[in-house]
């Protein structure tokens, strides 16, 4: 047999048919679904008479739109928000898929939810109609975001029609250094390779640095991978991917998780399998990372100045000159004397509570600064448990920041968690595009520990200067 | 799906790269459980300003724009979110077509499912469609699907590549989940013998 990749594996073990014009069936093991973009999937299941084939792995979760402040018990108050939460309620309920509604303490961001409660497993094919399933790849399992028609095509199929993707080897060796996390890495990638490296293929995240990292880091890894463009990313599960999986709600339990554990640990990437894009980035040369402007590739170091576009060629010149703008920097300027006005900590890419746990660990004792806005917003009901439990949420009250429900949020700011015209934000989440946190709002795309450090002095921080 | 097979239109220049969904329909329109009416809001943030007055210099606002069915853009288009919204406000404008020296992926796929031919060309071809889509609403530009070919206003005569599968799908204005439903008995038989091989999923 020819030597195969992860992703190979995969692909292959879940290839129902191939058409001689090169296009695929695969079969999807899990579909997650959330309020946003299933409606009018669900809509067209109704209007031409079909069912969803497998409810049983179809797992739907409200996290866009709903509120985290305390008072979403007394119902949306937002008439269309309310309205896309209803119908996923009775979507769930007319389609018989599984469901987690907004009382149930289970529910938040769906990519958070599905590892949470073991629905996502090693070796699987994994869609939502959300381009940050890509999150799932930390259990190496096939995980990439899919368009409305295509959730219906899921609902109805349980497969999708998919061209094979190219094979992308993406190593960080060695080890971090202090100050320097998961986030930091999938930064330093997307930095590295631009938002388009990865376009047409499958990232497999590999080497030293990425097997150090706990789960929680990897899935904030592979979470970006669709910032750089790529259709998935992929991290070969190992003992801590076992571990983590080990008896959640939804794992193999008995003789089937020892027949689980026995194919889990053939998927790897085979020593001499192909690979037709490889990066490789050293992880003592990675520093913590800010973005300055309105791309994820616009990365930096904190201890770096804001470049000018004369830096740039081509079209990244023009894109330059028009972000700076925007973000209302000065070529120049060092990154560290950015002020800013809010701070989120939160979303899909950190919400989870390594991630509160990291902030924790910069805030105690500590308090933001005055006049600054800052809110955590844990990804589940559960991640928001945890960590009261283990007193994180002690210290972030007493710090001065908000401590709320969990959702989406002010990630993408479909809720009440909106930035307002101009203002700054230290944000943890995944995207610095214009008006993403709210018309006019600049985003600085950094770690849970940076973004704790800036509410604590009120600009962009060098968290190491407070280690 | 409306099928697609020639288009001649009018082209608008939009020479910005990574163009992100969040451009193309920002998220407070996302909270509709409709597919149609979406076209007033395309570009939003760039189209409009804070009190919803045109914003003179974009564009799609300005009068030789106005009826594009064409648009001429920079690398990565599409990038970021998974939204099909973005595709289905491009129709309800009147979009049938984008060209662009790339696209990300997801997008990509979505247009395909709206009747929205998505072409990515090498960057020297995009900047000579680009060159010719600044030429205002006279020069307008032909596709044809078929033969796989742009024509510019010049007569000028570019080729493009296409997936063959996709290609059909669009010529004949398809819908994909009645073909897959085709293959029931190749899912069946898949769940099947995952379900002997892989008993835990």
């Amino acid at each position: 047999m020819s030597p195969k990749t992860l992703y190979d594996k995969i692909w292959d073990a879940h290839l129902v048919d191939e058409a001689e014009d090169g296009s695929s069936l695969l079969y999807i093991d899990r579909h997650l679904v959330h309020e946003v973009t299933s409606p009018q999937a669900f809509e067209g299941l109704r209007m031409t008479g079909r069912k969803v084939r497998n409810p049983q792995n179809t797992i739907a979760v409200p996290d866009h739109n709903v509120p985290t402040t305390p008072d979403r018990v007394d119902g949306i108050k937002n008439e269309e928000s309310r309205i896309q939460v209803e119908a996923l309620d009775r979507n769930a309920q007319d389609f018989g898929v599984n469901y987690y509604p907004v009382s149930d303490i289970r529910q938040g961001i769906v990519h958070i939810v599905g590892p949470e409660q073991g629905w996502t497993l090693p070796g699987m094919t994994v869609v939502c109609g959300d381009s940050h399933t890509a999150t799932h790849g930390a259990f190496g399992a096939l995980a990439h975001g899919i368009g409305t028609s295509e959730v219906e095509h899921v609902l109805a199929t349980q497969t999708l029609i998919q061209q094979k993707s190219k094979n992308m080897k993406v190593e960080i060796t060695g080890r971090l250094r202090p100050g320097v996390t998961a986030k930091d890495i999938t930064m330093a990638v997307i930095g590295a390779t631009g938002t388009a490296g990865g376009t047409g293929h499958v990232i497999e995240y590999c080497g030293e640095a990425i097997r150090e990292l706990s789960m929680e880091g990897r899935m904030t890894v592979c979470n970006m991978a669709i910032e750089g463009g790529a259709r998935a990313g992929l991290i070969a599960p190992d003992e801590k991917t076992f571990a983590y999986v080990q008896g959640r709600p939804h794992a193999p339990k008995g003789a089937q998780w020892e027949a689980a554990l026995a194919w889990w640990k053939t998927l790897y990437s085979d020593p001499d399998a192909h690979w037709d894009k490889v990066v490789t980035i050293r992880g003592e040369d990675i520093a913590p990372l800010v973005t300055w402007g309105t791309s994820p590739e616009d990365v930096l170091p904190i201890t770096a100045s804001v470049p000018a576009p004369e830096d740039f060629t081509g079209g990244k010149a023009d894109a330059a000159r028009r972000a700076l703008e925007y973000m209302g920097l000065t070529a120049g300027q060092p990154l560290s004397e950015v002020e800013i006005d809010t701070v989120f900590i939160g979303s899909c890419t950190n919400g989870r509570i390594e991630d509160l746990r990291a902030a924790a660990k910069v805030l105690e004792g500590k308090k933001v600064k005055e006049g600054l806005r800052a809110m955590i917003v844990p990804g589940s009901g559960l991640v928001r448990a945890q960590a009261e439990e283990e007193g994180l949420a002690d210290i972030f009250t007493k710090a001065g920041f908000e401590w709320r429900l969990a959702g989406c949020s002010m990630c993408l700011a479909m809720n009440p968690d909106q930035l307002a015209p101009g203002e700054r934000c230290a944000a943890t989440s995944n995207r610095n595009f214009e008006g993403r946190q709210g018309r006019g709002g600049r985003t600085h795309l950094m770690s849970p520990a940076m973004a704790a450090a800036a509410a604590v002095t009120g600009r962009l921080t060098d968290v190491r200067e407070m280690m | 799906m409306e099928k697609f097979d020639k288009l001649t239109g009018i082209a608008a220049p939009m020479p910005l790269i990574n163009v992100d969904t969040d451009m193309i329909i920002p998220k407070q329109f996302l909270k509709t459980i409709k597919r149609t009416g979406l076209g007033v809001h395309l570009f939003d943030e760039m189209r409009y300003d804070g009190e919803g007055g045109e914003i003179p210099d974009f564009v799609l606002n300005t009068p030789q724009y106005r009826d594009a069915e064409i648009l001429v853009a920079g690398d990565n288009f599409g990038c970021g979110s998974s939204r099909e919204h973005a595709p289905w406000a491009l129709l309800d404008f009147g979009i049938r077509c984008v060209i662009a020296p790339s696209f990300a992926d997801i997008f990509y796929n979505n247009c395909f499912k709206n009747g929205i031919l998505p072409i990515a060309l090498p960057q020297e071809q995009v900047d000579i469609l680009m060159r010719d889509a600044e030429k205002g609403a006279n020069a307008r530009m032909d596709i044809d699907l078929e033969a796989q070919t742009i024509t510019t206003s010049d007569g000028e005569v570019v080729r493009f590549d296409i997936d063959p599968f996709r290609k059909h799908c669009l010529i004949n204005g398809l819908d994909d989940i009645a073909l897959t439903l085709e293959k029931a008995p190749a899912i069946d038989a898949f769940e099947a013998r995952a379900s002997a091989a892989r008993p835990w999923v």
